[in-house]
């Protein structure tokens, strides 16, 4: 865009497991979550984590899932070849040319909040791109109910980028410059994007800094979500995942209004909420090519099964810790 | 005696001054920021070009979401008022007015000597007002009356899954890129406002004769999406629909200045 800054872009995150040898890298599997806004791809081996990528969603979804799954892959020499087992999920999962299988968002999200925040999770509430979803699940992952809005950009990703370019402020700052204020402001009265963008300017005219229109609506955009997870009702542990859930502006402001804190990662997590769809359906993947292996040692009499994924064990990313 | 009537819309401000209650001039500037000051310039436009002195308007009604800026507007009607005031005078036997501006979306029930009795606006959406075609025709660069006018060419109805503004617009960048003919993709988010609309005015209850004013009356695409959506209905385009909302609250400034 010839020098202008694109305000609603955020970064690109990589990540793989430091020290890993490549040799040890088997059975792996992988979850692609082709998203409306984002797309990310989950590698495992074994049922560990051992690399994740998020990038934007383009215009085609089977060439943003071949992106996804490279910039995942590629850092660590691992082809489509490598994986033994693919879980497409997201809007576009019926467009991962290389699944095996496709899986709800939903039940993926459950699953990988399941994995990254633990057993204790009931409630998540997904904010995504162009959806905001509140699922209840059991200690296993499983989901029991949801509710969501795709209807309408308030209170989604696609709504904070609308924002983030109006007011010239990189998307990832939104959150904590919303809380460089005096006072919080009441929040700007319109839930549609549309509008609240002109609110946004007539407030900047009239004199407001831009943290305290931050900080306006990031509040109306929480007030409707609230208004989301009190229609399924809370149950604690609570858990947020997406790309919003790394928005802090909108999420303590939701905890605020929902009288409830959500689980928080540790600091020296490498989980980021972006990736809970991806890699609950890696998990999927990784179990399903166990079920797949085991019907066919059954069949060919071999014993050699993959491990299931140790969940107790979930904080010990690769490598294995010593002697085990 | 003069007065003058003023609709200081989301979008527009348009001013329509009578003699006598009767029109001698309409204008129209952008609402840009500094409302009082976007309605002032009107109003100095306004008498310009009837050639009279602003000094001599006897009274002021002033309308729209930012009317209360306008210390100067002797009465403030409401937008349903000044729309009622203004169909009934454009065309008495009137029933069911309908007004779609850039950001709202009203219908008024009107009974025998237009009375007000009942109505409905969708305020809360883009999607259901005239924003939203504009974001749509800027997706498929074209101006607004092009945009308009393909429509009519249509052959070929395809849904808008997209209920939200910010995502149609994604959704018509993917129609384009599927080689969907403009005709079609125009057509097809007419009949999505449309339904929208149609909404807000079935809450009311659609009595014959039904007419339409506001900014987007002109666009013949949305009319004919808009009389699909009520049930093939006839829809009276009123004269100089945008301006219905200063004309009504022109003539409210005429009356009050009358009994006065």
């Amino acid at each position: 865009m010839d020098g202008q800054r694109e305000f609603w872009r955020w970064s690109e995150r990589s990540w793989q497991a430091p020290d890993l040898d490549r040799q040890a890298v088997t059975a792996v599997t992988a979850g692609i979550d082709v998203g409306s806004v984002s797309s990310q791809a989950v590698l495992l081996a074994g049922g560990r984590l051992v690399s994740f990528f998020s990038t934007r969603t383009g215009s085609s979804s089977p060439d943003s899932a071949v992106r996804a799954f490279k910039g995942a892959g590629e850092p660590l020499g691992i082809t489509l070849d490598d994986v033994s087992y693919t879980v497409g999920t997201g809007y576009g999962r019926v467009n991962v040319p290389f699944a095996d299988r496709t899986i709800t968002e939903i039940a993926c999200h459950a699953r990988g909040a399941n994995f990254m925040a633990g057993p204790a999770v009931r409630t998540i509430l997904d904010m995504g791109g162009q959806d905001c979803k509140v699922i209840r699940c059991d200690e296993r992952g499983k989901v029991l109910n949801f509710i969501m809005n795709d209807k309408c950009a308030a209170g989604t990703g696609r709504g904070m980028e609308v924002i983030a370019d109006v007011l010239s402020v990189p998307i990832e700052e939104i959150g904590r410059r919303s809380f460089e204020i005096d006072d919080e402001p009441p929040p700007v009265s319109n839930v549609c994007t549309v509008f609240a963008k002109s609110e946004a300017t007539s407030l900047l005219r009239a004199g407001w800094s831009v943290e305290r229109v931050l900080a306006a609506y990031c509040a109306a955009m929480a007030q409707r979500v609230a208004g989301l997870i009190e229609r399924m009702g809370v149950e604690r542990e609570f858990f947020i995942t997406g790309g919003i859930g790394k928005n802090v502006g909108v999420t303590r402001r939701i905890e605020r209004l929902i009288g409830v804190e959500a689980l928080r990662l540790p600091e020296d997590s490498v989980f980021d909420p972006q990736i809970a769809g991806a890699l609950g359906a890696a998990l999927f993947a990784h179990s399903l090519h166990r079920k797949r292996e085991k019907e066919r040692g059954v069949a060919a009499g071999a014993g050699a099964v993959m491990p299931p994924v140790d969940t107790a064990a979930r904080k010990d990313l690769w490598p294995p810790a010593a002697g085990r | 005696m003069l007065v003058a009537g003023i609709d200081v819309g989301a979008k527009n401000v348009h001013a329509v001054l009578l003699r006598d209650g009767v029109p001698i001039a309409r204008v129209v500037v952008a609402s840009g920021f500094d409302h009082e000051g976007s309605a002032g310039r009107g109003l100095d436009e306004a008498a310009a070009l009837a050639g009279v002195r602003k000094e001599d308007i006897d009274r002021v009604a002033a309308t729209g979401a930012g009317r209360k800026a306008l210390v100067f507007a002797a009465d403030q009607p409401t937008e349903i008022a000044a729309d009622a005031r203004g169909a009934f005078a454009l065309f008495p036997p009137a029933r069911t007015v309908i007004d779609v501006g850039a950001d709202e979306a009203r219908a008024i029930r009107l009974g025998p000597g237009g009375k007000v009795v009942d109505f409905a606006i969708n305020e809360k959406c883009a999607a259901g007002a005239g924003a939203f075609v504009e974001a749509m025709s800027r997706a498929l660069e074209m101006s607004l009356e092009e945009f308009a006018r393909v429509s009519l060419d249509s052959t070929e109805v395809i849904p808008m899954n997209a209920q939200c503004t910010v995502f149609a617009e994604s959704e018509v960048v993917s129609l384009i890129h599927a080689n969907t003919p403009p005709a079609d993709i125009a057509r097809a988010v007419h009949d999505a406002m449309a339904g929208r609309v149609s909404t807000v005015v079935r809450r009311i209850g659609i009595e014959d004769p039904v007419v339409l004013g506001g900014g987007t009356a002109l666009n013949a695409g949305f009319v004919k999406s808009l009389s699909c959506a009520l049930g093939g209905v006839a829809i009276q385009v009123l004269g100089e629909a945008p301006y219905l909302g200063a004309h009504g609250a022109a003539l409210i400034a005429w009356d009050a200045a009358q009994g006065a």
